[in-house]
């Protein structure tokens, strides 16, 4: 009789609490159904990446149907005119619903550190991306406030291009350091190639970042940005010195060449191997129309393998943002599995979650998902990551004055005295 | 009492927009040089509201002497450079231009339109245009492969070469020296045309600037720690170029007015006189157009402190040899959240713009009252 009661009890209490489980989803979707009004984001996605962007939106679009979304674009390259224009608005008091920033200390560094953005931790915990995101993508964009930003995309940094057929008929192999490059360039220039395809002053740094991984390794260059290590300690000065050794085997037109135009030196076969972000994948696949693996090759930079330096773009939610509930929902679309496979895959860039579906993606995704879940992560310098925005701007200069001394010792000297300029110490 | 009234109505109707171009124009200029004397641009300058703290004229004195703003002072150079060629340049191509026009050839309405149309484009659009035909293994390099020459090997926007070098440590001797020549001139004037007093008193300067540079400055500290040349990168070249090609279809037009102003009976005079065309030229029409010339080189002088947009369509942000004070200030303040230094270079530009512009307008207004 007890027993047969508290079976009926327990069955009545399981209903209840799942009639009640259910009006409650109702009720949030209804909600959720219910949000109207706009939502701006802005960004500098345009050209080929905004398809992608355009297409996260119509899933926004189809998921609240009465929210207008405005897509507040500025263009020009990694966002030089859309940052400025950010930071007019924002002084100004005139914050977008959410807006495009690289994770790291372009986020840390400008935003959290004037206080203007809201802390998202009971989002993550709220969506569980505590556990969907990396440990060290989350790192980068928390202080010990909290989490600022929710991360979209990821690109690697320290990736070597090629043309496996050139490869073969040169009859020369990837190098694993660049020690090994330095070995092997000699005898490409014999031949009439450019050992190394590079483009435009901030591919330098690009270049530049990825030797500095290779001479220092991971945990040193973790230092480097925390300040443990000094930019004119003799390692610091060897990444110079390797660099100047390199460069001594680029084209040297190379700073009036876009990143493309780098990029087409190799397709050609007029240079061997190219340093470039993994949207040279993009590129090469979509505009070159060129077969992944068996038409272009990659590998981690020299002496890079193993370690992903990445950067990534994030959108988080500014204080004082005019319509903050269209923006959390566009914040937990961004997170979400649905959303970050629907945006990546076009844009060319991996999804920042470990549990992504890889079967949208193309070859050389599946092989950079590959490495993101198993390698060492480390925060890119020339993409925002891993130093102020103070820092990149004076690390332009550092890099001119190297260029126009080629002295590694003052470039070194140049680079620690930016640094104690910007606090990084 | 008529008079008083009519000045009130006049101070009415002037007060808007005397007090919008107050706020707007002169309130934003001082907030300008108050903000380049403040320290806002360290750790949190987004903030709403910024920590900012008066350093008085350190960002200034960083400018100009601090390890790390080279970029600065060679862009200071650059504009220097940039300005002195695109006057003569434009000057001289447009005179030339005129004068041609003014003979009356065949088709001249034409020719007129297609030397102006440049002036028509943005600095945005030829930028582009330029950098094109620019290009290290493209445009104009290649001209001459066409008729079985070899192509061009320099490079137009990116050369690292610099002539014309100097110490930048010297520069304050280098001054002056110029501006001792320059007071020197004055007394020569002065003394030529009877002023033999007021001459002696012009040489006073003169000795005193000489005998500093010359000896002086021996004995005052260095400005930088370390030397640092600066000079004229060929790098800029292309830039000039392009400038020139725009703007000397406007200096023409400038001219030609002038020129078809000149009343006949001069020129018949002239000719009376045994003068040839060049003579004529030379002697008569160059000298009745040196009003055309004054406000042609304080329009091109003003628009070579204004090259930002065409600096930026041709070599991008971070070109540095080709460089500018406008571009730098730029990036100083939109990039690296450096506000106060941004807007300290923004002050120096504006008094680079009024060296030129002020002292036209003291003689047009003094012109206007004679």
């Amino acid at each position: 009789m007890l027993t047969q009661k508290r079976i009926a009890l327990t069955v009545i209490t399981i209903l209840v609490l799942g009639l009640l489980g259910t009006s409650l989803s109702v009720a949030a979707s209804s909600h959720e159904d219910e949000l109207t009004g706009k939502l701006e984001i802005f960004s500098w996605w345009a050209g080929n990446e905004g398809p992608a962007l355009q297409a996260l939106i119509d899933l926004y679009e189809e998921k609240y149907p009465n929210v207008e979304v405005i897509n507040a674009t500025v263009t020009g390259g990694s966002g030089v005119n859309a940052k400025a224009v950010l930071k007019t608005r924002m002084l100004g008091g005139n914050p977008p619903d959410s807006f495009q920033v690289h994770a790291g200390q372009e986020l840390i560094g400008t935003w959290v550190a004037a206080e203007r953005m809201e802390d998202l931790t009971w989002l993550y915990k709220e969506e569980g991306w505590m556990d969907a995101f990396p440990d060290e993508l989350i790192d980068l964009i928390s202080t010990e406030d909290g989490i600022w930003s929710v991360p979209i995309t990821i690109h690697r940094s320290n990736v070597m291009w090629y043309v496996p057929d050139n490869l073969d008929k040169w009859g020369v192999e990837v190098p694993n350091s660049w020690d090994e490059f330095l070995e092997i360039a000699p005898e490409l220039e014999e031949k009439g190639v450019t050992p190394l395809a590079l483009g435009t002053n901030w591919t330098v740094n690009h270049l530049w970042e990825s030797v500095a991984l290779d001479v220092l390794g991971p945990d040193k260059w973790e230092a480097l940005w925390e300040g443990e290590l000094a930019f004119n300690s003799e390692e610091g000065i060897a990444v110079w010195e390797k660099l100047d050794k390199i460069m001594e085997y680029v084209n040297d037109d190379y700073s009036s060449l876009s990143w493309q135009q780098a990029t087409d030196l190799v397709v050609e076969g007029d240079a061997a191997f190219n340093v470039m972000g993994d949207w040279a994948a993009g590129y090469k696949s979509t505009v070159l129309e060129l077969e992944p693996k068996e038409e272009f090759g990659w590998a981690a930079s020299p002496g890079t393998d193993g370690v992903f330096m990445l950067l990534s773009d994030s959108f988080g939610l500014p204080k004082g943002a005019p319509h903050r509930e269209n923006t959390v929902a566009f914040l937990k679309l961004l997170g979400s599995k649905e959303g970050s496979d629907t945006f990546n895959p076009l844009k060319g860039s991996i999804s920042p979650r470990l549990d992504s579906d890889l079967s949208k993606y193309n070859v050389y995704s599946q092989s950079a998902a590959e490495d993101f879940s198993s390698d060492r992560l480390v925060g890119s310098l020339a993409h925002g990551a891993a130093a102020n925005e103070g820092f990149m701007n004076d690390f332009a200069e550092v890099m001119e004055i190297f260029l126009n001394s080629r002295s590694a010792e003052r470039a070194a000297n140049a680079a620690q005295a930016i640094a104690k300029q910007n606090d990084i110490q | 009492m008529q008079f008083k009234s009519d000045r009130i109505v006049a101070l009415l109707i002037l007060l808007p927009s005397l007090i919008l171009v107050g706020i707007f124009v002169y309130g934003f200029i001082g907030q300008t040089v108050y903000v380049s004397l403040t320290d806002w641009g360290k750790g949190a300058a987004l903030a709403e509201n910024p920590e900012m703290n008066l350093i008085g004229l350190k960002n200034y004195g960083e400018l100009f002497s601090g390890f790390l703003n080279s970029r600065f002072r060679q862009d200071l150079v650059n504009a220097v450079f940039y300005t002195l060629f695109l006057v003569s340049g434009a000057l001289g191509i447009g005179l030339i231009l005129a004068i041609l026009l003014d003979r009356g050839p065949k088709g001249e309405s034409v020719f007129r339109t297609i030397f102006l149309y440049p002036m028509s484009l943005s600095f945005i659009v030829t930028g582009t245009i330029w950098r094109w035909l620019l290009a290290p293994r493209g445009g104009i390099n290649r001209l001459p492969t066409m008729v079985g020459l070899p192509a061009i090997g320099f490079r137009w926007l990116n050369s690292r070469q610099s002539i014309l070098n100097f110490n930048w440590q010297n520069l304050p001797q280098i001054t002056a020296i110029v501006v001792g020549a320059a007071f020197l001139f004055i007394a020569f004037r002065q003394w030529r045309s009877g002023l033999k007093k007021k001459g002696f008193l012009s040489l006073i300067p003169t000795l005193i600037l000489l005998l500093w540079a010359l000896w002086g400055a021996r004995f005052t500290p260095e400005i930088l720690s370390t030397p640092e040349q600066h000079g004229f990168n060929l790098a800029t070249v292309g830039i000039i170029i392009t400038a020139i090609w725009q703007y000397s279809g406007y200096t023409m037009a400038l001219y030609l007015a002038g020129l078809r102003g000149i009343s006949e009976d001069l020129r018949e005079a002239a000719r009376l006189d045994g003068a040839n065309q060049f003579q004529y030229y030379l002697n008569v029409a160059i000298p009745i157009l040196k009003p055309m010339t004054m406000s042609a080189i304080i329009i091109l002088a003003h628009i070579s402190l204004k090259m930002f947009a065409l600096i930026f369509a041709m070599t991008g942000p971070d070109n540095a040899e080709t460089s500018h004070p406008a571009v730098l200030m730029y990036l100083t303040t939109f990039r690296a959240n450096n506000f106060a230094k941004g807007a300290a270079i923004a002050v120096v530009l504006f008094v680079m713009v009024a060296v030129f512009i002020v002292p036209y307008l003291i003689s047009a207004y003094r012109e206007r009252r004679a």
